[in-house]
């Protein structure tokens, strides 16, 4: 069955049939509707939806109730975002579930409310203290920004890490059509290591502490363990790239342009392609060498080339270094969106045409 | 005596990192160490130990973890209440108790304690006033005294500089939803007794139901005072007694959230029909939560290249129903099972004079959600029609309500239709129906490649709420529809 909804309830949508139990927000544009959502939804299923003094408050209330061994989960935008990378560090310092959807907005500082996507490295790379990262999916669409928070729960409660949903302000503010999931998850059983007030788990101890330096590195080593362990997860989606001369790349809202451009392209002979990263981090770098091997590549992106340089270090390590060394990039910032004329005459212009 | 396991700590602490460790990394004299005992034997004594969550703080007290036995979760600093609340909304079953110092609680933490407090969270916070930061090395806290020497105020804390010490409790006093806030202190004999049995009014009252408790306990830090221990329980027997009073600020005697000091302290809310707690409507599933109603049910959407995309711009006033126009198109396309997108004017533009939406229709996977060059255009008004009318595709249409006078004519291949929708709303006897008009237009004159009847439908199912509506917009759309000219009229 099918549902017409903005993007930001998608993710509620989602959050319930993943069996999330607790809401933790601050309101902030353009991410307030996914607290509205909550706000009514959650406590309509008997669930709990918790408005935070502010964005600090969220994600250490979502430490608490992750430590207790529940699914939880908080919105924001950037702002908000930059507040919480205190929080993400020590959640996966402690390895705790949680899911954080940051609905990107342009900054730095107060900057606006339009959508942009420069918080890609914080985003993907783990923006706080310490050597870890955040699970990362990048929905490109409302369906996906149901299906894709489905599976950030999912992935943060198999690998006992905090995932990101990593989507913009137009994405949160578009209506599509969304296929309601066919059911919701079951409760995962976190009780081998949550303090969840019951007999069971009395022995348990939730910390990101080791004072002991030794037993710090080998903690680091278990995470990034764990981090080459979920690459298996990468996903990635491509269109038109079988024969394609130019390869066009973009996550989320800007691989949605490029779809565009990709169409126009080809209306007008030239042999252009899409690549979308689905999974952030994991970045599908396997699928990206496939589909960009003896191809030109051409970036596009809401920000200053955060992407972009990611792109042509997944190349190099690939050892696609002279596809690395020709990346292009049609980009723009401050809440301003990339036409997909823009995109398609960029993509011209990388063919010499 | 009991033994220690009887007292509610480990017989051994391993978590330190020492094999056989018997003995606390407090220092001799320090009231952690008697506060730490205090707490673990009232959790044992009361039987507590397997319903009971600790939340740690940072700051001398982060070990409590290595002693206590019961569950712990290691907050950040200062976020132990933020923390708590987490555990406690999580487990409302559990004793949830946070354990916090000066700095931890009084300075970074202090909001989301204070907050905590003020939303009644269900947890009981012990919290350890010595009167600067101990494992950092003896800086001043907010509840350091005026005068006293410390390592960042090497001269005496100066009032003029640094301002007065915090007294937590008189502050969270002011807080209508705790049910039980004390100071108590470890420094002598009588005053251990007093606290334990405070201690164990914390526990009691998470035991029995909860509410939000704060204990705060002055405690002697021989280390950073710079004296000995008798010394130290003195200064804070004195000196700090004199500025943090001892008592029992309030205990209602009350356990149990909504029938405890929130609901007795409350006063009376005025009448008022805007102030009024509705109980929250229940849903068994997310089926039953997000089932459409009857009539706006479709599956999901079908690829059918042979169907164009189709571009849409609304634009007019706030609150001459254009963004609600805008979803109606994409809905009757949503009922097709074609493939539809909506995107707003958003943030705060909303707020002001003017908005606009966006629509996509297509037979296939739509891409770019940005509408740059729309094939259909409707404006309610003329700084509307000013603004988008040359983005129109060469073939498509403008539609353009009737009070927009003097409009310039639109863009070579562009077909504008002027429609009275804001006098037949008024006719009518319904001004806020100017978009239902809209929608007549754009039915009437087939600019949507929509089946006419979905269109109808989606009309009906925007008041899904208030269905009473839904009918009388279906008349509505069909009496607009008769009374505008069957053949597109041009621009006047």
């Amino acid at each position: 069955m099918t549902k017409f909804v903005k993007g930001n309830e998608a993710v509620v949508i989602g959050a319930l049939y993943a069996g999330c139990d607790l809401y933790f927000g601050y309101p902030i544009t353009p991410a307030s509707e996914i607290a509205h959502g909550a706000a009514k939804w959650f406590p309509m299923l008997g669930r709990v939806f918790v408005q935070a003094e502010c964005e600090t408050a969220s994600v250490n209330m979502m430490f608490g109730a992750a430590a207790a061994g529940k699914l939880c989960m908080t919105a924001t935008s950037g702002p908000g975002f930059s507040l919480m990378q205190e929080g993400l560090s020590y959640l996966a310092g402690a390895e705790l579930p949680a899911v954080v959807v940051d609905v990107m907005r342009a900054g730095p500082g107060l900057g606006n409310v339009y959508p942009e996507q420069g918080d890609y490295t914080p985003a993907v790379k783990g923006g706080g203290h310490g050597n870890y990262s955040t699970f990362t999916v990048a929905p490109a669409s409302v369906q996906e920004m149901c299906d894709l928070t489905i599976h950030a729960f999912r992935m943060a409660a198999k690998y006992r890490n905090p995932a990101i949903v990593l989507v913009d302000g137009l994405q949160g503010q578009m209506m599509e059509t969304l296929t309601l999931p066919d059911g919701e998850d079951a409760r995962p059983d976190f009780s081998a290591w949550a303090a969840q007030g019951v007999p069971a788990t009395r022995g348990n101890l939730v910390k990101s502490i080791f004072l002991d330096a030794a037993a710090q590195e080998r903690f680091n080593e278990k995470l990034q363990a764990k981090y080459a362990a979920w690459r298996c997860e990468a996903r990635a989606e491509t269109w038109m790239a079988d024969d394609a001369d130019v390869l066009l790349c973009g996550y989320g809202i800007s691989s949605r342009i490029a779809r565009s451009a990709v169409a126009a392209l080809r209306g007008r002979g030239v042999k252009a392609g899409l690549f979308r990263p689905v999974t952030l981090n994991p970045f599908p770098a396997e699928a990206l060498a496939a589909a960009a091997a003896g191809r030109r590549i051409l970036a596009v992106e809401l920000d200053a080339g955060q992407f972009a340089d990611d792109l042509r270090l997944n190349l190099a390590k690939s050892g696609l270094g002279a596809e690395a060394a020709g990346v292009a990039m049609v980009n723009r910032m401050g809440g301003q969106t990339v036409s997909a004329e823009a995109a398609a005459k960029a993509a011209e212009a990388v063919l010499g045409k | 005596m009991d033994t220690i396991a009887q007292q509610g700590m480990y017989p051994e602490f391993p978590r330190c990192g020492k094999e056989h460790a018997r003995s606390t990394h407090y220092c001799a004299g320090c009231g952690h160490g008697i506060a730490n005992k205090l707490v673990a034997g009232v959790c044992a004594e009361l039987d507590l130990q397997d319903r009971t969550i600790f939340v740690d703080p940072v700051g001398c007290g982060v070990f409590t973890y290595y002693y206590w036995d019961a569950a712990h979760v290691s907050a950040a600093h200062g976020r132990a209440s933020a923390a708590a609340t987490g555990v406690a909304r999580a487990r409302p079953d559990a004793v949830t108790i946070a354990y916090q110092g000066d700095g931890d609680l009084g300075a970074i933490g202090f909001n989301n304690a204070f907050q905590a407090a003020s939303r009644g969270e269900k947890f009981g916070c012990i919290f350890i006033n010595n009167s600067l930061y101990g494992m950092t090395g003896g800086q001043m806290a907010p509840t350091t005294l005026e005068g006293e020497r410390t390592t960042t105020t090497p001269f005496g804390r100066d009032p003029a500089l640094t301002g007065h010490p915090l007294h937590v409790c008189e502050v969270f006093d002011r807080l209508q939803a705790p049910v039980y806030i004390a100071r108590v202190s470890v420094a002598d004999t009588r005053r251990i007794m007093q606290a334990r049995a405070a201690i164990r009014r914390v526990f009691e009252i998470q035991r029995d139901g909860g509410g939000y408790a704060l204990l705060e306990i002055l405690a002697p830090c021989p280390t950073n005072f710079g004296m000995d221990p008798l010394k130290a329980a003195a200064f804070c027997m004195g000196e700090m007694e004199r500025e943090f009073p001892l008592g029992v600020f309030r205990d209602t005697g009350k356990g149990v959230r909504g029938n405890g000091a929130a609901a007795e302290n409350a006063q009376a809310a005025p009448e008022s029909p805007f102030l009024a707690v509705k109980p929250v409507p229940r849903a068994a599933s997310c089926a039953e939560l997000f089932a459409e109603p009857p009539g706006a049910e479709a599956p999901p959407p079908a690829n059918d290249p042979s169907v164009p995309e189709r571009r849409f711009k609304f634009a007019g006033f706030g609150g001459q129903g254009i963004l609600s126009l805008g979803i109606c198109v994409a809905e009757a396309a949503r009922m097709e099972r074609r493939h539809a997108l909506w995107f707003p004017s958003y943030g705060p533009e909303q707020r002001g004079g003017s908005a606009s939406c966006s629509v996509v229709t297509s037979g296939t996977a739509i891409g770019s959600p940005v509408v740059e060059r729309p094939d259909v255009l409707v404006c309610m008004n003329l700084p509307s029609y000013l603004r988008f009318a040359g983005d129109v595709k060469e073939g498509g249409a403008i539609l353009l309500d009737e009070s927009a006078r003097d409009a310039p004519p639109p863009p070579p291949g562009v077909d504008l239709i002027t429609v009275p929708a804001i006098r037949m709303a008024e006719e009518l006897g319904v001004p806020k129906a100017a978009n239902t008009m809209m929608l007549a237009a754009l039915r009437k004159y087939s600019l949507t490649g929509l089946d006419p009847a979905s269109l109808e439908n989606a009309l009906a199912a925007s008041f899904r709420k208030k269905p009473q509506l839904a009918e009388k917009n279906r008349g509505l759309l069909r009496e607009a529809e008769s009374r505008l000219p069957d053949r597109r009229g041009g621009a006047d």
